[in-house]
């Protein structure tokens, strides 16, 4: 198993937000959270990066990873792509990548994945010098998903990829998605609020409802549950 | 006034300018990681300079010891952030300020009581007569100019260059994403305090032979480097060397020519109050604008 989570409780402060959850990936798979605004889901993210205080198990390949700080959960080879870009906006493009390597030693690697992720993300190559804070809304959720690819990752946390973009380009970046879960053999763990977006790329689904998982199994047997049809896909 | 007189003070506001904008460079590397002036940054540099004169008095030769008393004083660095600093990072803005002005008397009353206020002579490594012919420029103020230059280009060589000085980048101005791709933030932080405190420990043994050594040497140097910091803008580490320059010849000419040396120090204030109040960001720094 690439990640194992169960009972998993998550407060900010005295605010519990998540209570009880717990889910499986396997290895290589795609998993999506869904669930409403305020469900917990960027909360269950933020968990297993350690950067809430949380109580229950992370698994990780088997490992525990609760209550390791965030650099090392990082080292371990959990890539997150926060909410909100987590773009560093002063510096350069290719500087932001290079950050995401920042742990790797093996640098004739890193600057063979830099080529790699320029493959996917082209329009990041002309724009590699540039300010990062001066790139289009697109262009930083490319740079905030290739920064996550830099860490050669066994596990990538997606925080709605879809976020602010037109549909057009959310297409565009799930069709990348698959590709780079396909060719670099990474998992994702996927929270997102385009049900129907998620569903298409995902293999399993869990439907997380005020901090507590309501309905898990596979993305094409939750896509028929009537409920989800209602509430989360619209038709 | 001659035209001799004028290159003269220019090339004696330079050197003392050197000192500036490294003190300048040190308060903005740490206000770039905590949003906050050190108002110890003085004292820290006094103190190390302090131990550059033990060392000397021990019998050990010029240069062995600068390099060794910037090593002391990169630790001492690191040091303090671990032990006073960090302690109150979450701590509200006004309690951090009283941890720094704190700090500031302890150095200085540690240092009187170990070294007393009797003011010292510090030496230079630069000869005594003029060197290449040039009578304008004594060999230590364009020996001080030379060491200054050299420090600041090796700091932007590693900011600049490096991964390492990338990450202390990326640790101050986005924690939070730099913990998501392995950067241990906490040690970023303490190694700005350790490579500011190196570069203060320059600044002091540069100034010692000119203003000679006590324990308040660094109070109206340190006031000059607040204005060079916030003419060139607080958080632009390029403006507040360029900073240090200017206010360097500005303090020289203008003591020299037109008010006189009295009032020397009020040229720092009056700079001081006035880019607060013509333009707060200083002359290189960004105007951040939030939305509420």
């Amino acid at each position: 198993m690439l990640l194992e989570v169960s009972g998993l409780h998550a407060a900010y402060g005295a605010t519990r937000v998540i209570h009880g959850i717990g889910f499986a990936m396997e290895e290589k798979s795609i998993t999506a959270l869904l669930g409403a605004n305020g469900a917990g889901k960027t909360t269950t993210l933020r968990a297993l990066c350690g950067m809430v205080k949380t109580e229950g198990q992370i698994r990780f390949r088997g490992e525990r990873i609760d209550g390791r700080s965030t650099e090392d959960i990082a080292r371990l080879g959990i890539a997150h792509v926060p909410d909100g870009r987590g773009t560093f906006l002063n510096l350069t493009a290719e500087e932001n990548l290079r950050l995401g390597a920042y742990t790797r030693k093996d640098r004739a690697a890193v600057e063979a994945d830099l080529e790699r992720v320029f493959g996917y993300f082209p329009q990041l190559r002309a724009r590699r010098a540039q300010q990062a804070g001066t790139l289009s809304g697109g262009e930083q959720q490319m740079l905030a998903v290739s920064r996550a690819l830099m860490l050669a990752p066994k596990l990538m946390l997606l925080d709605e990829p879809s976020f602010g973009l037109a549909p057009l380009l959310v297409r565009e970046l799930f069709g990348i998605l698959r590709a780079i879960n396909e060719r670099e053999r990474v998992g994702m763990l996927l929270v997102e609020q385009n049900a129907a977006m998620a569903l298409d790329l995902a293999d399993r689904a869990y439907l997380i409802e005020t901090g507590r998982v309501v309905l898990s199994g596979t993305a094409a047997d939750i896509k028929r549950d009537d409920a989800v049809r209602r509430a989360y896909l619209g038709y | 006034m001659t035209l001799d007189a004028v290159i003269f003070q220019v090339l004696a506001g330079l050197a003392t300018g050197g000192i500036y904008a490294s003190l300048a460079l040190a308060l903005v590397m740490i206000y770039h990681a905590t949003h906050l002036v050190n108002f110890a940054q003085g004292e820290m540099a006094m103190f190390t300079t302090y131990i550059a004169w033990s060392l000397i008095n021990a019998g050990m030769p010029y240069w062995p010891v600068f390099l060794l008393t910037v090593g002391i004083a990169f630790i001492l660095g690191i040091l303090i952030e671990r032990i006073v600093v960090r302690p109150v990072e979450n701590a509200p803005v006004l309690v951090v300020v009283v941890v720094f002005i704190g700090l500031l008397v302890i150095l200085n009353s540690v240092a009187g009581w170990i070294y007393t206020y009797t003011i010292k002579s510090f030496p230079s490594p630069f000869p005594r007569q003029p060197i290449l012919g040039i009578h304008y420029i004594s060999a230590h103020e364009l020996g001080a100019i030379g060491v200054t230059l050299a420090v600041l280009a090796l700091l932007y060589a590693f900011f600049r260059f490096t991964p390492l000085g990338l990450a202390m980048r990326a640790a101050a101005q986005n924690p939070e994403s730099s913990r998501l791709v392995g950067i241990r933030v906490g040690w970023m932080l303490a190694l700005g305090w350790g490579l500011a405190a190196a570069v203060g420990a320059v600044a002091g043994m540069m100034v010692a032979p000119v203003v000679y050594l006590d324990p308040n040497m660094m109070s109206g140097i340190l006031l000059y480097a607040f204005a060079a910091a916030l003419l060139g803008g607080i958080d632009s580490p390029g403006g507040a060397v360029l900073g240090g320059f200017a206010v360097g010849v500005l303090e020289n000419v203008l003591g020299a020519f037109v008010i006189g040396n009295e009032l020397k120090l009020a040229v720092a204030l009056v700079l001081i109050v006035g880019v607060l109040l013509v333009r707060p960001s200083g002359l290189f720094g960004r105007v951040y604008v939030t939305r509420v």
